[in-house]
């Protein structure tokens, strides 16, 4: 332990949001979402918050949650009886966060930001780990640590998401989210045993996925999840259009109506009467037009960007896979 | 003696040089996790194996967890309520992993052993024994896993043994996640997607470099030839699909086309992104 916390010391000094995971948290993480992909699943992370360092050093997986209010309270007793059975061996059990898997990376979700508030309630710093399963076939280690930024946090407590607010605090969909990078720190006993057991060959399963030459599903898929993002995010425009041509509307009837009643004002000036009030909150003109949150065309958008970026890397790979085959039929 | 036929004999239906066990890595991690975070004076760690058996026989090692335990004077006290929680709270979220035996660390197998593994007997019919060396006693960590089998005499019990079964440590899993993740005890990021690719690449040319070498050494003479190595060789350069080369150009050009059109696409509606972002802005302002 001691040596942990010295490195754990250095990192301080360097960067605000390090995480760093350690021992079979990964591969239980693994484990679990790939046995129960497609079907998305979640479990507890747990480890030490360690000045700027939260360290995960251990996890468990919840069962597949079913709408019915007993098996919830089941659920609740179930985290606190397996978090008091891993401590009786030693294991930290300090929640610090939970993670998630996801397929094609579609994990921008309000439920996510509900969760993600959720926790935060409890625990000041906590964060979310995500996994793809999808992408892992294709020899990448598709880990992500989120957390969500503070000045997002702090509107959707106040659940206020118009534009003049995201204006004041210069909040753009990209300041959503913030990724957090992930150290992985592995026990020396481990490290050992790891290089007693790695092959000798000098190809590996992942190197295998990594040069398989299909990745026509995978693109297929990201491309219809993109093509449905785009339809719902132009949905959310339509409402935002909506909402413009009606504010615009009764803009103009208020306008209208102002200068109508100062019309009336000075005649009545004329006349010597006392002018009448220039605002009439009974009139239902002057009612505000509720603003549509944007906080869903936010995501949406956040979601499509990240398909975006997925797209961009499996096609730069083929490039490279492509040339690569290329090549070795010349020769 | 009843007859002079009598002779030592195995009661275990199924031979055991039969039985295999695979191990998933995730179980060597907990065990190696459990074994670090052991109380002060315990000199092992014990836990349950769950995983299945597959329809071939093998036992499919998957998961683990530890079980508190105490040993003193030839005396095992295991706490059984625990090892059942436990249990109850696995198989809520995984019914397919049943208990298919236990682990210990240390090398080989001791005294306590016998009693503790008759204590999953009644678990589950032929448990597995799991022995990890995390001491590294003999220079390397010995990992190896046994079945017990009555040694009887007639109808006499006289003793167990421990009977070695063989072991499958090949790690798809570990594999995919890549060893040099596991093997070190810092990394400091996650390597991406193109960074894999090319160590990946790299490797292959390394191995296609090592062919050519090899070959021409042996055109040359100064190896043996070997016909196992060179119908090997033989076999991999037939299973490269024999093309025109129009029909190969055509082949990786459509799919680089491809892959262009939906780079182009996914750049447009990026650009389509920051310009709805700029005007919505805009819109505000008014």
């Amino acid at each position: 332990m001691a040596n942990r916390f010295d490195i754990c010391e250095d990192f301080q000094l360097q960067a605000d949001n390090v995480l760093v995971e350690s021992n079979p948290v990964i591969l239980k993480i693994i484990k679990h979402c790939k046995e129960f992909s497609p079907s998305l699943v979640t479990g507890q992370l747990l480890g030490l918050d360690v000045g700027s360092v939260l360290e995960v050093t251990n996890c468990f997986p919840f069962p597949i949650r079913e709408e019915d209010e007993e098996i919830e309270a089941d659920g609740a007793n179930y985290q606190l009886e397996m978090m008091r059975c891993l401590r009786e061996v030693n294991v930290d059990n300090n929640t610090v966060g939970w993670y998630q898997s996801t397929l094609f990376g579609s994990y921008q979700t309000v439920e996510l930001i509900e969760t993600f508030m959720n926790y935060q309630e409890n625990i000041r710093r906590c964060v979310c780990i995500i996994y793809d399963p999808s992408r892992s076939n294709q020899g990448v280690l598709a880990l992500k640590a989120l957390k969500l930024s503070d000045s997002f946090m702090e509107l959707y407590r106040n659940n206020n998401f118009t534009g003049e607010k995201l204006r004041e605090k210069n909040l753009s969909w990209v300041d959503i989210f913030e990724e957090i990078p992930i150290k992985v720190s592995n026990s020396a006993l481990i490290s050992a045993f790891m290089t007693e057991l790695e092959a000798d060959t000098p190809v590996t399963q992942c190197d295998y996925d990594r040069l398989q030459l299909s990745t026509s599903p995978f693109l297929e898929r990201n491309m219809e999840f993109l093509i449905e993002c785009m339809d719902d995010l132009s949905m959310e425009q339509q409402k935002f259009q909506f909402y413009y041509r009606s504010l615009s509307r009764q803009q103009a009837q208020q306008q209208a109506w102002l200068q109508k009643r100062r019309a009336e004002n000075a005649a009545r000036k004329t006349a010597g009467e006392d002018p009448l009030p220039e605002e009439d909150p009974s009139n239902p003109i002057f009612k505000p037009v509720p603003e549509p949150s944007r906080l869903d065309s936010f995501l949406i958008t956040n979601q499509i960007s990240n398909y975006c970026n997925q797209i961009n890397g499996v096609a730069g790979q083929s490039f490279s896979r492509l040339y690569l085959t290329k090549a070795l039929h010349e020769d | 003696m009843a007859s002079e036929h009598t002779v030592l004999q195995f009661s275990s239906s199924s031979s055991p040089s039969s039985l295999s066990a695979k191990v998933h890595p995730l179980v060597i991690f907990n065990i190696c996790d459990c074994y670090v975070r052991r109380p002060d004076q315990a000199e092992r760690v014990i836990g349950t194996l769950l995983g299945s058996v597959l329809p071939d026989g093998t036992v499919d090692i998957r998961n683990s967890y530890a079980v508190p335990h105490n040993e003193a004077a030839g005396q095992v006290a295991l706490d059984i309520e625990y090892h059942h929680n436990m249990l109850i709270f696995h198989q809520k979220v995984n019914p397919k992993e049943v208990i298919v035996g236990w682990y210990s660390t240390g090398l080989g197998v001791n005294g306590g052993s016998q009693l503790i593994h008759e204590f999953y007997s009644r678990e589950v019919p032929n448990p597995v024994h799991l022995t990890v060396d995390t001491g590294f006693r003999n220079g390397e960590g010995t990992i190896k896993a046994y079945v017990s089998v009555n040694l009887s005499l007639g109808d006499r019990q006289l003793a167990a043994q421990f009977q070695e079964i063989s072991l499958d440590l090949r790690m798809i899993e570990a594999e995919r996640v890549g060893f040099d993740i596991l093997k070190t005890t810092a990394v400091d990021k996650i390597p991406s997607d193109l960074d894999g690719m090319e160590a990946s690449m790299e490797r292959l040319l390394a191995l296609i470099d090592d062919v050519y070498k090899y070959v021409d050494n042996v055109v040359e003479g100064n190896i043996a030839p070997d016909n196992n190595i060179g119908r090997y060789i033989a076999d991999t350069l037939a299973s490269v699909p024999k093309l025109s080369s129009t029909a190969f150009d055509k082949l990786v050009n459509d799919s680089l086309q491809d892959h262009l059109l939906l780079l182009y696409l996914s750049s447009i509606t990026r650009t389509q992104l920051s310009l709805a972002e700029n005007l919505n802005t805009a819109a505000q302002i008014l």
